[in-house]
C-alpha cells in the first residue's frame, strides 16, 4: 500500500524499533514473576471451578491457601501435581479437598519438577482441546454462515441483568450489530475475584462471570444463526483478574476482549507490576485461540487532549502491538485502539481525526483496528450528537477501520435504550453503505493539513517512545506521561498478589499455548 | 386575517404558557419512545392513546420501526394540552456570583490570607474522571481551566490548593484526606446512576462526614450529570452542580460561601 499520507518510513521503523525494545525488556521482568491472578488463571484453565460454603471461588480458595502457606513462587500448577501423585484425586478434587481444610496442599511429601508436569499434563491437554473445539467452532460459522461487512458495528449492551442484556443484545443483533459487547459492572475491575454463575445485579453493566458468558453466547448463536450472520461476543479481560477472564473467554467462545498492557495501571490505579505480568498470560491465551485483542488508547483522550496527546495514542498502539508480538499474537487480532474525540468545536477537527485515523491504517496495515466514538464532547443535545456519530461513522468507513463501536446520540446522558441503539446502527449502515468505497477514490493534497498533522503526530510518537526506551516503561509511568496520570511502582492496587518465581516454578498453559500446541 | 389577530397573537400571557412550534400556544411537542408490542396498526393507535393521555392533542404518529424483538419505536408529534404558571415558578439555585479565574483570584488575596484547600473524587464505585477532572485539573474543560489553575504562580503558598484523588475512591479515603489535609470544601462526582446508585453513595457520605464531626466545618459539594443543586441540598449537601458546570461556578460558591460563613 502506498502511503496516502507521505509517511516517512524510516520514522515509523524507528518508532516500531523503540517499542520492541521497551517490550522486551518488559518481558525479563514478566519472566521472573508470577501473580495470584495469574495462578488462578492456571488453577481455571485445569477445570476447577465453582465455590466453597461461603461463596469464595475455588480458585480463590485454593491460591490463597497456597499463598499463605508461602507457596506461590512456585506456582499452583507444581502444587496441583504434586497432589494429583500424592492423593490421587483429579484437580477439581483437589480444590474441593482444600476448601473443606481436609487437604493441606503445600504439606505432601513433594515430587520432582519433572513428575509433577507429567501428572498434570493429560488435564493441560483436556483444557487445550475443550478452547481449540470452541476456536474450530467459530470457524465453522464463519464457513457456514459467515459474518458482516467490516467495518464491524459494536454495539453494547449494559442492563445489569444477564438475561435482560440477551434481549437487548438480540434486538441490536437483529438491527444490524455485528460484536455484542456486554460491559461490566463498574467496580468489577477492582474486585481480586470473579464472581461466580448468573447475576441479576449490577451498576451501569452487568458481572463478567463463566455462567454469563455461555448464557450470551448460546443467544448469540441462536441469533446468528436465524439472520445468517456469526455475532461476535466481546467482554473484558481487564482489571485484576484480566487473565481469568481471558481463560472464560476462551473456554467459552467470545471472540474480542477488551485487553491493554497498560490501561488499567493508569485508569484503575493497579498496581504496574501486577498489570504487567498479568497482561502478558491473558494475551497468551487471547492469542491461542484467535479472539481480537481492543486495547484502550481511546482512554487516554478523556483525561488529556485529543489534538495535543494524539501522539501518545500513537506510541502506546506501538507498545501493545509489541507486547502481543511477545504473547504470539497474530497482526489480525490486534484490536488497538483510538478515537474520535477532538473537541467539536476545533476549526479543521474533522481533518486532523481523519489524519489520525488514516495514519492508524497505514501503520498498522493488518490489524483489526478499534475505533472509538465521542463521549467527552458528547451534550444532552442528542441531535448534535447524533451529528457528531456521523462524522465518525464516515471518518470509519474512509480509513477502513475494523471494530466501529457504534455512538450513542445519548451518550451523555443514560446507558442505551433499545432505540437509541437502533438509532446508532442505523446511522452506521447509511454512512458505510452511502460513502463505502470513498478511500479508494479520494487522495490528500501533498504537504495539506491531513498529511502534515499525520507527519507531526508519528515523529512526536517516536521521540516519546524513544524516551521511554531510555527512561524504562514503569519509569515513564511514574512521571506521568501517559494520559498525564502518574502511577508509582509500588503503588496501587494489588501488588501484594505479585511474587518472584522460584527455580522450580512452571507454568505449563504459557510454554504450550506460546508453542501453539495442536 | 385582521391585523388585530396577528398582535394579539404574539403576547404571550406568562400564567399559562405552553410549547411553541411555529404559532404561538400551538403546544406543539416532539416525544419518541418504544411500546413492547409488534410493529403495525395497533401499535401506532396505541402510541396514539397514550400521546393523548401525555396530554397530547391530535397525536400523529409519523415514524415506526420494528425494533427486531417485537417492539416498535415511535416519533409521534401532538399538541400538548397543559400550561404552566412562569409568574409563580421557584427554583433552587446557588446563590451566587459568578466570577471568573482572575475574579476569583483576586477575591482570595482580598478576602483570604491563607491557601483554600479542595479535595475531590469520583467516589464508590465510579469510574468516571471526566467530571471531576474537568472542575479540577489544571487542563479543565472547554476552555476553562480546573481549580489547580487558581492561584497566582508569582505568589506560592496563595489561592487555591486542590487534590483530585481520582475515580472509585471510597468515601471514607475522601474524608480521611479532607481531614488530613484541613480542607475548607469536599468535592464529590457521581456519573453512574443506573439503579439511583448515586444517591445511595451521597447519602453514605453526608452520614460518614456526620459520624465523623466534620459536616459543620466543611462546605461538601457534589456534582455530575443528574445532580441539581436541589437534588443535593435535599440529600444534605450545601450544593449541588449539574451539567455545563465548570470550575469558575464551583470556586465562586465555594470562596463567596466561606466568607458569608467567616471563615476567611
Amino acid at each position: 500500500m502506498t502511503s496516502k499520507l507521505n509517511l516517512d518510513q524510516k520514522v515509523i521503523d524507528s518508532a516500531r524499533a523503540h517499542a520492541k525494545n521497551i517490550a522486551e525488556s518488559m518481558q525479563e521482568f514478566i519472566n521472573e514473576h508470577t501473580t495470584v491472578s495469574t495462578e488462578r488463571t492456571v488453577v481455571r484453565l485445569l477445570g476447577i471451578d465453582g465455590v466453597d460454603d461461603v461463596e469464595r471461588p475455588l480458585p480463590n480458595v485454593l491460591v490463597d491457601a497456597i499463598k499463605d502457606a508461602g507457596g506461590l513462587p512456585r506456582g499452583v500448577a507444581y502444587w496441583i501435581g504434586n497432589a494429583i501423585i500424592r492423593t490421587g484425586k483429579t484437580p477439581q478434587e483437589i480444590a474441593d479437598a482444600v476448601a473443606t481444610g481436609e487437604l493441606d496442599i503445600t504439606k505432601l511429601d513433594p515430587v520432582t519438577v519433572e513428575e509433577a508436569r507429567a501428572a498434570i499434563e493429560p488435564y493441560v491437554e483436556e483444557s487445550l482441546a475443550k478452547i481449540r473445539k470452541q476456536t474450530a467452532k467459530r470457524n465453522e460459522y464463519l464457513a457456514t454462515i459467515g459474518e458482516g461487512k467490516r467495518p464491524y458495528l459494536y454495539v453494547i449492551v449494559a442492563t445489569g441483568n444477564i438475561f435482560e442484556d440477551v434481549n437487548q443484545a438480540e434486538a441490536a443483533a437483529r438491527q444490524g450489530a455485528d460484536i455484542i459487547a456486554v460491559i461490566r459492572t463498574t467496580a468489577q475491575s477492582l474486585l481480586d475475584y470473579v464472581p461466580y454463575g448468573a447475576t441479576t445485579e449490577g451498576f451501569g453493566g452487568t458481572y463478567a462471570t463463566q455462567e454469563n458468558f455461555r448464557i450470551m453466547r448460546e443467544r448469540l448463536d441462536r441469533v446468528g444463526e436465524e439472520i445468517g450472520r456469526y455475532i461476535r461476543l466481546c467482554n473484558y479481560s481487564s482489571g485484576l483478574c484480566m487473565p481469568e477472564i481471558a481463560a472464560m473467554g476462551a473456554l467459552e467462545r467470545l471472540d474480542v476482549m477488551l485487553n491493554d498492557a497498560i490501561y488499567g495501571i493508569l485508569f484503575r490505579d493497579i498496581n504496574m507490576q501486577r498489570t504487567i505480568v498479568d497482561q502478558f498470560f491473558s494475551r497468551v491465551i487471547i492469542g491461542y485461540c484467535d479472539i481480537i485483542f481492543n486495547s484502550g488508547e481511546d482512554n487516554y483522550l478523556t483525561t488529556d487532549d485529543a489534538i495535543e496527546a494524539a501522539h501518545t495514542v500513537l506510541a502506546s498502539q506501538m507498545l501493545n502491538e509489541q507486547f502481543a508480538v511477545l504473547a504470539n499474537i497474530k497482526p489480525e487480532q490486534m484490536g488497538l485502539g483510538h478515537a474520535f474525540e477532538m473537541d467539536p468545536e476545533t476549526e479543521d477537527g474533522f481533518l486532523l481525526e481523519l489524519a489520525q485515523a488514516q495514519m492508524a491504517r497505514e501503520i498498522f496495515p493488518r490489524a483489526s483496528l478499534k475505533y472509538m466514538p465521542p463521549t467527552k464532547f458528547m451534550t444532552g443535545n442528542i441531535f448534535r450528537g447524533h451529528i457528531q456519530d456521523a462524522l465518525f461513522n464516515l471518518i470509519a468507513v474512509w480509513t477502513g477501520q475494523s471494530l466501529q463501536l457504534l455512538g450513542m446520540l445519548t451518550e451523555a446522558i443514560h446507558t442505551p435504550h433499545l432505540h437509541d441503539r437502533m438509532l446508532s446502527i442505523e446511522n452506521a449502515k447509511y454512512v458505510f453503505n452511502n460513502a463505502r468505497h470513498i478511500g479508494d477514490e479520494v487522495e490528500y493534497k501533498k504537504g495539506g493539513i491531513i498529511q502534515t498533522r499525520a507527519q507531526e503526530v508519528l515523529v512526536k510518537a517516536d521521540a516519546l517512545l524513544a524516551e521511554v526506551e531510555k527512561d524504562g516503561l514503569f519509569a515513564t509511568i511514574e512521571a506521568g506521561k501517559f494520559a498525564a496520570i502518574k502511577r508509582p511502582f509500588e503503588g496501587g492496587k494489588g501488588l501484594e498478589g505479585v511474587c518472584v518465581r522460584d527455580e522450580m516454578y512452571f507454568n505449563p498453559f504459557i510454554e504450550k499455548m506460546l508453542g501453539g500446541a495442536k | 386575517m385582521s391585523h388585530t389577530t396577528a398582535t394579539a397573537n404574539t403576547t404571550v400571557d406568562l400564567t399559562k404558557i405552553k410549547p411553541y412550534g411555529d404559532t404561538l400556544n400551538d403546544g406543539m411537542v416532539q416525544t419518541s419512545f418504544t411500546l413492547p408490542v409488534p410493529d403495525g396498526d395497533e401499535a401506532w393507535e396505541a402510541a396514539r392513546q397514550l400521546a393523548k393521555k401525555m396530554g397530547l392533542e391530535e397525536p400523529n404518529v409519523v415514524y415506526h420501526k420494528d425494533l427486531g424483538i417485537g417492539y416498535t419505536y415511535v416519533i409521534v408529534y401532538g399538541k400538548c394540552q397543559h400550561t404552566v404558571d412562569y409568574t409563580q415558578i421557584h427554583v433552587t439555585k446557588v446563590e451566587s456570583t459568578v466570577m471568573d479565574r482572575v475574579e476569583c483570584i483576586q477575591y482570595m488575596k482580598d478576602h483570604f490570607t491563607r491557601p483554600i484547600v479542595v479535595v475531590g473524587a469520583s467516589t464508590g464505585t465510579d469510574a468516571h474522571t471526566v467530571g471531576i477532572d474537568a472542575i479540577m485539573n489544571m487542563k479543565g474543560f472547554h476552555g476553562h481551566f480546573g481549580l489547580e489553575r487558581f492561584h497566582d504562580p508569582l505568589q506560592p503558598g496563595t489561592g487555591m490548593i486542590a487534590v483530585n484523588m481520582g475515580s472509585q475512591v471510597p468515601n471514607e479515603e475522601l474524608i480521611a484526606k479532607a481531614i488530613e489535609l484541613n480542607a475548607d470544601a469536599i468535592l464529590v462526582s457521581q456519573t453512574v446512576t443506573q439503579k439511583d446508585v448515586h444517591i445511595i453513595n451521597l447519602t453514605n457520605m453526608i452520614e460518614l462526614c456526620e459520624a465523623e464531626g466534620i459536616r459543620d466545618k466543611m462546605l461538601l459539594l457534589c456534582g455530575g450529570p443528574r445532580i441539581s443543586h436541589e437534588l443535593a441540598q435535599e440529600l444534605g449537601f450545601d450544593a449541588g452542580f449539574g451539567p455545563e458546570t465548570y470550575a469558575e461556578h464551583v470556586a465562586s460558591y465555594i470562596l463567596q460561601e466561606l466568607v458569608e460563613r467567616k471563615r476567611a
